[in-house]
């Protein structure tokens, strides 16, 4: 892969199954980056949880809508887009899952790990329709591994599997 | 690979041994229903062994909880055993590592019921 701009498109109808696709997308191209294992590991599970948000919430897991996944490698950064052809969601809206009385909701979290696992998020409504999920790796990261991380070097156990 | 769930009693404790992935979907529901399908049964103290748990999502983070809420609720203990490295910084981000009884060796484990 030619990290200068190169572009890597999936697109899946929304069934639930489908997001290992997306999984193994984001760790090809987290490996081919050489991030680290615990930073692939981040990136696979932000993906993870923005395309289930997508076939979930967003497209409804009606399969005749599907989910655009769009990997984009600059010099500096890996850039993650997920579109789904929903209505929209405002991410200043979702409750915080870390306050006391949010601890035992059974939902809610997974925005807030795309965030923490992420360097940048934002969310849009392209033209088109639909909403965007825009998340971003610094190519940096991978000598600053462990950011915004899980703190257990400690451990001899692998973060892989 | 998709979740497995097989139950054994150890004393008076219902071991469940999870493997493979805990998503969204179908895995979260086995959960669930295999949870209150032991509190049916009038199984209170319930161990869940996730050391060979490969993935687990926000989705089955909520499962945890919802089965920890479930057995407390009607007077039981839900407790951890064995999380990998991942399940243990998941638990540790969303702040669940706490309210969690966890543990990493069963005779311990299953005595401390």
């Amino acid at each position: 892969m030619n990290h200068e701009a190169s572009i890597v498109e999936v697109i899946l109808e929304s069934k639930l199954e489908n997001v290992e696709q997306a999984e193994e997308a984001a760790r090809g191209v987290s490996a081919k980056l050489k991030f680290d294992e615990e930073a692939q590991f981040q990136i696979e599970m932000a993906v993870h949880e923005a395309v289930i948000n997508a076939i979930h919430h967003g497209n409804k897991e009606d399969p005749s809508k599907k989910v655009y996944i769009k990997f984009l490698v600059s010099e500096d950064r890996l850039e993650i887009h997920v579109r789904d052809e929903g209505v929209g969601f405002d991410p200043s809206t979702l409750p915080d899952p870390l306050a006391r009385e949010n601890l035992l909701n059974i939902s809610g979290r997974g925005i807030f790990l795309v965030r923490k696992f992420m360097d940048e998020f934002r969310v849009e409504n392209p033209p088109g329709g639909g909403t965007e999920v825009i998340m971003v790796k610094h190519l940096g990261s991978r000598i600053q591994s462990n950011q915004g991380g899980t703190g257990r070097e400690h451990e001899g156990d692998s973060a892989s599997g | 690979m998709s979740m497995k769930a097989t139950v054994r009693q150890v004393d008076s404790v219902t071991v469940v041994d999870v493997s493979g992935r805990i998503t969204l979907g179908e895995a979260c529901k086995e959960l669930r229903e295999l949870i209150r399908g032991e509190l049916g049964k009038g199984h209170k103290s319930i161990l869940l062994n996730l050391a060979d748990v490969t993935y687990i999502d926000s989705s089955g983070i909520g499962e945890l909880v919802s089965a920890f809420t479930a057995v407390s609720s009607q007077g039981g203990k839900l407790k951890l055993l064995k999380l990998t490295k991942k399940v243990h910084d998941l638990l540790q981000i969303t702040k669940l590592y706490t309210v969690f009884d966890i543990h990493d060796d069963e005779a311990g484990a299953v005595s401390s019921f």
